[in-house]
């Protein structure tokens, strides 16, 4: 676990070591400000609860969260360091673990710091704590399959705006199985069983249950699922290249 | 002396292209041994499988008895390793690389602190150590790369060309450090650098389109030199042609050559058979016909020279 904790420390310390983790938080900040209030009409709906800001959270993180995985390891096989790392005494299971915490840290972090909508909201209302926590968890959770599968994109390429779209298409796909749209392409041919399988596989649906204040198993088996399968994904990727 | 690293039949194929075919050899404990070749002509790639970034294709290697790819991590807990180009974090300092190579390698606490003060000491990175490694020169990023592969002083020590991009000082100084350091540790050195394995290696493997085209001591291949031990006299130009006629009558020497003529005096290059030491023969025959040497010189033969010969015949 200390191979696991190094890594992902100097990870951490390398989104900071530029202005671009700043600007990232900014921006989700910004961002997530804007739509709660302007488009998800926070006041107007007279309510003291946070579904107006967290609503609106998986479409923020389908841009901003590939963008911190794009560099994890795009970045290190364009500077080569990536030769220095896995010369290293570390599993490669252990590098891809400390690299996914780093960047799931990262966006918790900025996460945590809209705790202001939370103070608002308990300022001028009584709202449920429970749902609101179950929220941020929800919110977080979806951001580290996000990360997960970013990361992923991201061991594929040297290339970090390659890394960026890949990701970012592959969460769009995952966030929007459970939609008519994507269902639709699916249940002229296949049957119910299969349609049914795509729609389980939908993050938006999951979130839209955590949301409500509903951490069910189902939910926290497919999350834990699926970012344990990336993970696995990213380590055979990362060894394939080894043995290319 | 105790055998460290081996490698057998050791194979890399990329597709269809064969970056290393079948290369064996062994280091042993105090043993410098330089790893040359033209690039492209595998180094890196045998060194990347021996440290465990590639993976073979076929045959084996072994650091201290433990196979590269069985054992891996066993491997690389007991090598130092400075990959081609020396590639590093361009947004840490070398305070901070180190401390993060470290704690990869199980170091920590006082004992950290004391490798990382004894490395830096040893590459003299004091003055940089809390620099961007992005803004240092060339030479000092090549000893930041240096001190983490020394950092937790392994038994083995594979540097891929430990001097590129180093001026003369900074060469030599890096020379001094691997010579002091070989007496406990088996040490691969790629290099292209010809001088470099006369001044630091004790052995030499050479390698050209992925096979090995030698595998001898620097003064071995030194004797394989087509001017090794040629005798290279300057006399009076009058009485050059006289020379060079009695000089081909000795049966130990091969060619005499007329190569230079300057200002009345005449240089003959004489080429010994198979090279014989020649040198007290030509002069005592000179001597005895009363020619005067103005200048006398042995060759020991070029190490490039041979390393041209080499390579070049595997190429075709």
């Amino acid at each position: 676990m200390d191979v696991v904790r190094t890594v992902m420390r100097r990870e951490l310390a390398a989104y900071f070591a530029t202005p671009l983790a700043y600007v990232f938080i900014v921006i989700f900040l910004a961002l997530a400000g804007a739509f709660t209030f302007f488009v998800g009409g926070f006041f107007e709906r007279g309510q003291a609860d946070l579904e107006s800001f967290f609503v609106f959270h998986p479409w923020l993180y389908l841009f901003l969260v590939p963008a911190v995985a794009m560099r994890l390891w795009a970045e290190e096989r364009r500077t080569g360091t990536i030769e220095l790392l896995l010369t290293l005494p570390a599993s490669t299971f252990e590098i891809v673990l400390g690299k996914f915490l780093a960047a799931w840290i990262f966006t918790g972090i900025a996460l945590a710091l809209t705790f202001p909508f939370w103070i608002i909201v308990n300022y001028l209302g009584e709202p449920d704590n429970g749902v609101i926590l179950a929220s941020y968890l929800g919110s977080w959770a979806i951001a580290g399959a996000f990360i997960a599968i970013g990361a992923c994109a991201s061991a594929l390429t040297k290339n970090q705006v390659i890394a960026f779209v890949l990701g970012a298409a592959i969460c769009f796909l995952f966030l929007m199985s459970g939609v008519d749209l994507v269902l639709a392409a699916f249940k002229p041919w296949a049957p119910p069983v299969v349609v049914d399988i795509v729609a389980s596989f939908s993050l938006l649906t999951h979130f839209n249950e955590l949301m409500k204040g509903v951490v069910s198993a189902a939910t926290a088996v497919y999350l834990v699922t699926l970012v344990a399968c990336c993970l696995i994904v990213n380590t055979l990727i990362v060894e394939l290249e080894k043995a290319a | 002396m105790q055998e460290m690293v081996r490698l057998e039949r050791l194979t890399k194929r990329f597709g269809d292209v064969r970056a290393v075919e079948e290369v064996s050899f062994s280091v042993g404990r105090g043993e410098v041994l330089g790893f040359l070749g033209p690039n492209g002509a595998g180094k890196s790639t045998t060194m990347r499988m021996l440290t465990g970034y590639l993976l073979p294709t076929s045959g084996t290697a072994k650091v201290m008895g433990f196979d590269v790819v069985e054992r891996a991590r066993e491997v690389k807990k007991r090598i130092g390793y400075l990959p081609e180009g020396a590639p590093l974090y361009a947004d840490m300092s070398p305070l901070a690389l180190l401390r993060f190579v470290g704690g990869m390698r199980g170091l920590e606490g006082k004992e950290l602190e004391r490798k990382i003060a004894r490395a830096i000491e040893l590459t003299s990175l004091e003055e940089v150590a809390h620099r961007p490694i992005d803004t240092l020169s060339k030479g000092f990023r090549r000893r930041v790369g240096l001190a983490q592969a020394i950092l937790h002083d392994p038994p083995v020590l594979v540097l891929d060309e430990p001097t590129d991009g180093l001026d003369p000082n900074q060469k030599h100084e890096v020379r001094k450090l691997i010579k002091a350091m070989s007496a406990e540790k088996a040490i691969i050195v790629s290099t292209h650098i010809l001088e470099e394995v006369d001044a630091v290696c004790d052995r030499a493997v050479i390698i050209a389109r992925g096979r090995i085209v030698a595998d001898a001591t620097p003064e071995e291949l030194e004797r394989r030199a087509p001017n090794h031990n040629a005798v290279r006299v300057t006399i009076d130009r009058e009485r050059a042609e006289e020379a060079a006629t009695a000089l081909r009558t000795l049966n130990t020497v091969r060619e005499v050559r007329r190569v230079e003529e300057v200002d009345g005096v005449a240089t003959l290059l004489v080429l010994p058979t198979n090279g014989a030491d020649i040198g007290a023969t030509v002069s005592q025959l000179l001597h005895a016909r009363g020619i005067r040497v103005e200048r006398f010189a042995v060759e020991r033969g070029r190490l490039d020279e041979v390393f041209r010969a080499l390579t070049a015949n595997a190429a075709t």
